[in-house]
This record gives structure tokens, sequence and C-alpha cells, in this order.
């Protein structure tokens, strides 16, 4: 019943009112909800900049241990720029602490977004980019500012890498939101889903390149081109981080770009799939 | 010891409201929630304690059972100053906060009772006593071994009150204890709360919008509004004071030769052949002898009984106190 | 006497609100295992972090891969320990906003004693026991001349991390009495500290090492038993003696963040949610 009436809700509407006028006013409440949450994004801001003053000096002293001048294919201020970034994405990507959906399964009221015209991975997905454009003008800048101030960080040399970094970071997002959408999912059939949030805070606290470039362990090169093929994570964090420090040529960085597309399509695909499977299991089991 | 269990006087409690005031500038209010409130309560009462929501119904009831400190005035609750006793106090009290549950979420139902018993140190002997005593009262067999997270919310406030009871309180403190149920439930629990109230040995302090819970369990109400006591007195006294009437409806198989006259009878209406009347008795004239005054000078075919609707007292009873408005004072 | 068996009978409840909330919690059996595993898995995720550094280099801050891991060691050690005793309290927001803490003011128990057993989850032994692991890995590959007083620094130096630890967890948290939605803020300290004892604090410079490692005493939960364990001077130059000092900080530390969680609950009680 709900699953047809959802798909039927899906299709029935938006023949007056065009798609795109809506999906525009979901990244726009996305956005607005955020500004709401200002001390919140204050104490994040907070936190971001101790970690990030803390893995910046564990990277520079590593760079330094090493003696050489460019240490993974990073000198000392792409380093440094790879760090604070890195702090200032997590809230754009938004590794940590997204449990709406999981939220709404729990309370039963992920019925009444069955019932919406939109579909449910891309109502959320809309809202999500609006938050990610929220989280870009503060969670982003702010410690980019401090880490400029406090450090020595690389400048890009090449003005492409401007708009490619927009682009990549936007990726990052999509991908880093099917990965929490599916984690969320994991509620229509699990009671407590924290076992599997702690499995996702593992893969991508560790294998984002958040904790440290993925790059450090070329020695196993087939361990760094296996995590970026056959795992999302690299695509998260790591790659708009190496096109904002220019790791590599202007053609190697395409390349990541649309690795990072790749498994942009991929992960949307199986949030598809799992909500529609979800759909069916609401119907039959009644949630 | 006094009979007193519940012994308040000027009770107040202020709390500072930061309110946005265009972009970045913020105003300061402090706000009397409680504004000297004074309350008595002895020993086996049951107080239905009333008022518009904000009216600071939930603030004095954890300004007595110790969750919240006042700004001034004195309580006494059984003998304890709540806030500097609380663990004393908490031995010899219960609570029922609505949405606040005292129960183990994901446990069956009966470990909830078991833990209770250690946190309250009740003696085992004791415990099953009560307990057997609130399994039959409030029929919590069914569910014993239910984990609380599948209890229906009905289930779930019968667990509640037995939780609340299980270590023989002094006073129990109930806010909203029969929001949300359905018919049924709400029937038990009143019929648990009439139970425990007729035993007299529990003080009952009850906060309410059930106009039937009022009509059913409360012999003493206490409204407040904005921080203040509007009436402290039986139903039947509200009724008199906010000028509530009983209404006698009467068929009669001819029209009346001569009006009624009695005091406080007031003929309301009558049909176009005179043979329907409604009279209003405001109290000084009982409806029996009304009666008696009709029957003898005219034959009476049917006749009916309206009780005021309390909706309508408490409604007038909100509308028309007139406290000062809200914010008291106000600094930039 | 009297008080004896009082304490006992104390224990005793706590340990039976311990018992239920493990029970709550193997009650959610898809996830437990899962969740089992992957807690014992985090303090590896952290040491790995700490040995990708040394992929690209031999010494960091001017220790060895194995002095550094001592470090970490006794850091992880220290705040599994404190985690698991303590550090469900950073939720106190939550309960702050849900009313919980009305719910445990009116039972005739200590408030901070309901608090942490009220999300106590055992899953978090896990770490404690990859945590001990690794501590006890790297003290037997880092070439230690063992004496009584190193012996014991072993045991006390963790023991004191997990009190300080404690302290800054309760401490931390706090905050959220004043200010609900303070959000990640406590995170910065207490993950923040954790991040920052598993290195030597030779790595760190300027007003930041000063303020983390002396002024909020981090530098005594990793770095300074790590010293006293090694038998190495301080690079710094601060003398020898304050390497063992360990318990003394950890004693302050807790002082003061019962200070602070005593003055919280009366500021609580005055204001309401």
């Amino acid at each position: 019943m709900i699953a047809d009436l959802a798909t039927s809700a899906r299709r029935s509407a938006g023949r007056q009112y065009p798609r795109t006028r809506t999906i525009a006013a979901l990244v726009v409440a996305g956005f607005r909800r955020y500004t709401t949450y200002r001390q919140a994004t204050a104490a994040s801001i907070f936190t971001n900049t101790v970690f990030g003053y803390l893995r910046c000096y564990v990277l520079l002293a590593a760079a330094a241990g090493s003696g050489l001048a460019v240490t993974a294919g990073y000198t000392p201020q792409q380093l440094a720029t790879y760090c604070w970034a890195s702090q200032g994405l997590i809230g754009v990507v938004m590794i940590w602490g997204w449990t709406d959906l999981g939220d709404r399964i729990r309370s039963g009221d992920i019925v009444a977004d069955l019932l919406r015209p939109v579909h449910p991975v891309t109502s959320y997905l809309a809202i999500d980019l609006g938050r990610a454009g929220h989280a870009s003008l503060t969670r982003f800048v702010v410690p980019m500012v401090v880490g400029a101030i406090s450090f020595d960080l690389h400048t890009p040399q090449r003005f492409a890498t401007y708009p490619l970094f927009a682009l990549s970071a936007l990726l990052g997002v999509v991908v880093c939101f099917g990965c929490r959408y599916l984690v969320n999912a994991a509620g229509f059939w699990l009671l407590d889903v924290r076992g599997v949030n702690l499995v996702w805070l593992f893969g991508s606290s560790l294998l984002a390149g958040l904790a440290f470039p993925l790059h450090f362990l070329s020695e196993w090169p087939w361990l760094v081109t296996g995590l970026w093929v056959l795992t999302p994570f690299p695509s998260i964090l790591q790659a708009p981080l190496d096109v904002l420090v220019e790791r590599g040529s202007v053609g190697q960085l395409l390349g990541v770009v649309a690795g990072q597309a790749a498994w942009a399509g991929v992960m949307l695909g199986i949030c598809w799939y799992v909500q529609r499977r979800a759909d069916r299991k609401l119907v039959i089991q009644g949630g | 010891m006094s009979a007193l269990v519940i012994d308040v006087r000027g009770l107040r409690k202020e709390f500072t409201i930061t309110r946005k005031a265009g972009r970045l500038r913020r105003t300061r209010h402090t706000v009397a929630a409680v504004d000297g409130i004074d309350l008595r309560v002895g020993r086996g009462e049951l107080l239905g304690y009333l008022g518009p929501n904000g009216a600071g119904k939930s603030t004095t009831l954890k300004m007595l059972t110790g969750v919240l400190m006042p700004t001034s005035g004195e309580v006494r609750v059984c003998g304890l100053v709540p806030v500097a006793q609380r663990r004393r106090l908490a031995a010899r009290i219960g609570v029922v906060f609505g949405q606040r549950s005292q129960l183990w979420w994901d446990l069956p139902l009966r470990d909830s009772f078991e833990l209770a018993r250690h946190i309250w140190r009740v003696p085992a002997a004791d415990h099953a006593t009560r307990l057997a005593r609130f399994r039959r009262e409030l029929d919590l067999d069914d569910f014993l071994d239910t984990p609380v997270r599948q209890l229906s919310l009905g289930q779930r406030m019968r667990s509640e009150l037995t939780i609340a009871l299980l270590h023989g309180p002094e006073v129990v403190f109930l806010d909203e204890p029969t929001i949300g149920l359905d018919v049924v439930s709400k029937q038990a629990v009143r019929a648990f709360l009439t139970e425990l109230r007729d035993r007299g040995d529990t003080t009952i302090v009850l906060t309410t919008h059930d106009l039937a819970d009022i009509e059913r369990l409360c012999r003493r109400l206490v409204v407040i509004d904005r921080g203040r006591v509007v009436h402290d007195g039986t139903l039947g006294a509200l009724h008199e004071r906010y000028g509530s009437r009983r209404r006698v409806l009467v068929e009669l198989d001819e029209q009346l030769s001569a009006p009624i006259e009695l005091p406080g009878v007031v003929q309301e209406s009558s049909s176009a052949n005179g043979r329907l009347i409604t009279f209003s008795l405001d109290g000084s004239t009982t409806a029996g002898e009304l009666v008696g005054r009709l029957a003898s000078v005219a034959q009476l075919r049917d006749i009916s009984v309206q009780e005021p609707a309390i909706e309508d007292v408490i409604a007038r009873l909100y509308a028309s106190s007139t406290t000062p408005p809200h914010p008291r004072r106000s600094r930039p | 006497m009297a008080d004896l068996s009082e304490a006992t009978r104390r224990l005793g409840i706590y340990r039976r609100l311990l018992g239920a909330q493990v029970r709550s919690h193997s009650s959610y059996r898809a996830s437990f295992g899962l969740d089992l595993t992957a807690n014992a898995l985090m303090p590896l995720l952290d040491v790995a972090a700490v040995l990708a550094m040394f992929r690209v280099t031999k010494t960091l801050g001017g220790f060895n891969a194995f002095e550094v891991v001592v470090m970490f060691g006794f850091s992880a050690t220290a705040f599994t320990l404190a985690d698991l005793a303590v550090g469900n309290i950073e939720r106190i927001r939550f309960y702050v906003r849900q009313g919980t803490l009305d719910a445990v003011l009116i039972r005739p128990l200590s408030v901070l004693g309901q608090l942490l057993t009220l999300d106590f989850t055992i899953r978090r032994v896990g770490r404690l026991v990859v945590a001990l692991a690794v501590l006890g890995f790297a003290v037997s590959r880092a070439n230690i001349v063992w004496t009584p007083g190193r012996m014991i620094m072993l045991i006390a130096g963790p023991l004191s991390g997990a009190v300080f630890f404690s302290a800054i967890f309760v401490g931390t948290a706090t905050v959220a009495f004043w200010w609900i939605d303070s959000g990640e803020f406590a995170n910065g300290f207490t993950y923040g500290g954790k991040d920052f004892t598993s290195y030597p604090i030779t790595v760190y410079s300027g007003l930041f090492r000063r303020v983390f490692a002396y002024s909020l005493g981090f530098a005594f939960v990793g770095y300074y038993p790590s010293l006293a364990l090694l038998g190495r001077a301080d690079p710094l130059g601060l003398p020898a003696w304050v390497s063992w000092s360990s318990p003394l900080v950890a004693l302050a530390t807790a002082v003061v963040a019962s200070v602070v969680w005593r003055f919280g609950v009366r500021h609580y009680r005055s204001t309401g949610s």
C-alpha cells in the first residue's frame, strides 16, 4: 500500500510544478536549517581548529623527520594546507553526526517521507547540499583562516585548481552523503545502528585521508590503489584535498575527480536500490 | 509532627530569558514562572493542581520534588527542604513526570520494578506485597515480561504509576498521568487513583488538563495562572464563585398559570406552547424544592437536571484571572 | 563499620544499574557483536595513524617508533579506561534537553553516579583490551631497563592518566549545563586530548603546546610517564622528577573537575532546562 502510494505520489506530482524548483527549495531549506544552529556550528569550528593544530604539528614533524623537501609527494606547505583543509572539509562533507534518516526510521516518521512526491534519496540529498553550502561558508572558512594565520600554507599555482576543487568537494559531499544514507538506512533492518555507525567511523576516519594522507603508504602501491578503486572513502576527503594542494598534474587530478564522479554515481545507485527494498519492507512488515 | 505534608509559603521562581532584538542585540528579561504561591496540603489529600499551559504547574512540581531550586519562599515536603535534602526526600516521594520515564527502555518491565526495589531500598516483603497489589489493580500481568519500549502508552503509564509507588511514598506527584491515553486506560488510571485516594495514607498532587479527572478525582482544586493561585477550594466552591448554574428542564402537561418565584431560581426560557421550561439555579434553592413547587401547581411529565459544565467554569476562570502581564522586570 | 556496609550497599545498587544497562544493550543482538568488534578496532585505528607517520620518517619529534608507541600505549590505555568509566557523561546535553536529568534527580542516589551508569556500555571493554595489548607490545620492544620505580610507573601511569581523562570528560561535559548547544566543544579536549597525548609533546610548539601540555596538563598522560619509563631526559629541559609527577597532576585535575561538576549541577537546579 505505502509503496504504491509512495510511487504514485512521486509520479502524479509535479505535472505543473517544475521539479527543479522543488529541489531548489529543499536546498535552501537545508541551508537555512543550519543557519539556526549557530552555537553548535561555533562549537564544531572550535573542535576542528584544535584538531587542525594537533594534526598539523604532527604532519610537519613527520616531514621534518624525513629530512626530505618533499614527503610522500607533499611539501611542508602542502601538508599544512592538506591538514587545515581536511579539518574544514569534515563539516562540509559531514563525516559524522548525520542521523536525520535514522531518527525518522526509529520514530516511524519515515512513512511520511515515503508519501511525499519527491524520492527520499533526492530530497535528503538536496537538503544535504544546502547544509554543505552553509558549512563551506562557515566550517570550511574559519579553520582555513586560522591555519593561514598560524602556518605557512600552500597557495594554488593554477587557476583551474579553484573550480576543480569546488567540483571535487561537491562530489565528496555526494559520496559521503551516499555512505551516510546507507549507514542510516541500516535502521530499516536493525533496531540499533550503533555498530554500523562504528564501522563507518572506522572506515571514514582511517581510509578517507583524514588521519593521514593515504600517500604516506605509497610503499605499498597496491594498497593505495586498492583503496581508491574498491572503496568510496578516498573520494570523500583525500581527492578534494589532493586537488586543492595540487599534488600531481592537472591531468592526474582530472582523473581523480573522474574517479570520484564514478563513486558518486555508484553510491547514489545503491541508495536508490536500498530505499526500494526498504519501501517494500515497510509494506510487508509495517515498519 | 504536623499533619501538613506539603507546606509552601511565598514560593517564587524567576527565570532569565534572553530574547533576540535585532541582528546581534539581545535583551534579557526576568520572568516569574511561579510568583508567590502559598499551599498547604494535609496527609491523604488529593489535590488537583490546574492551570493553563505555561501557568507554572511543572515549575512548582519541580520545586516540590527537589529538581529545581526556588528563587525565594519556603518549601517543606514531608518536613524536608526539597533541594537541600533531595536524596532523603526522594525516598519518601513518588513522581510521574509525563514524558520522563523511570522505566528501563530496553528491559522487560519486571526488571525495572526489581531495580526500583534496590534504588529505593524497599524490603523484599514490602516490595512483593505492593507489587502484587499493583499487578492486580493495574492489570500488569499481561506485559510484565515485555520490554518497555514495546508497551502501549496506556501500559506505560500504568507501569510508571507502579514504579512511582513501589517504595510506598507518602506523597506522589503526578504530572498529567492521563495525557494521551485512550478512554479505557484513562478509566483504569482513574479507578486506581480513586482507590489510592480512598485508602487515605497517600497524599496525591495531580496536574491535569482532563476535566473528567478533575470531576471524578479531585476534592480540592488549586488553580494557578501566571504563577499565582487564583482558586483554592472544592469544585463546588469554584462553581459558586464563578456563577455556574445548574439547569432544571421540565416538561409540563399545561402552561404555568403564574411564574414560579423562589430565591435564586430564574426561568431562562420556555417553548412556544409554554410547556417546556428551563430554570437555572444558583444554589440557594435546591432542585428538589423547585420540583416540589412545580408539582404542586402543575402536572409534571418529565424532568432532567443539567450539571454546570466544568469546561465553562475553567475557561471562564482562565480568561478572567487578572494577574499582571508576564515580563516583570527587564534590563537591556 | 556502618559506613562500610552503607558503601557496599551503594556499590551494590550501582552494580545492578550497570547490569541493567549491559542487558539493555545486549538485547539488540545483531549490532552488539558488530559494535564490540568495531570498538576493539578503535585503538588499532589510532595506532595505525601513528604508525603511518613512520612510513615517511624514522623519528617524530626526536623519538623513534617504539618510543612513540609507548606514549601512545599510555595514552590509549588511560583514555579507554576513562572512556569506559565516565565517557558517556558527554551525553549530558541530551539528558538536559530530554529532561532525563529530572528523572535522575528524583531518585535517592547521587546524580553523577546515576548518569555514569545510565548509558554505560560494556562494548568499550574491547578498546581497553586492545590498548593494553599495544602498550604491552611497545614496552616489550622499547629496550627499557626495568627498575622498581619504572614498574610502578607502568601501572601508575595509565591509572593516573585515566583519572586525568575522567576529570577532563566530566569537567568539559559540565559545560553543557550552561551551554546546551555546546555540541562537539568538549570533544576538542577529550578526543583532542587523546590525540595530543599519543605523540611526544616535542612535535608541538608555541602557545598551543604551552596550553595543552602544561596549563591543561596533557603532557602528564603519555609523554612524561614514558620519559620516566624510557629513562630519557626531557628534551624540553624540565627536571627528571617532573616525569614522575603524573599522579599529582591527575589528583589536582580531579579536584578541579569535581568542583566544576558541583557548580554545574547547582546551576542546572537553579535554572532548569
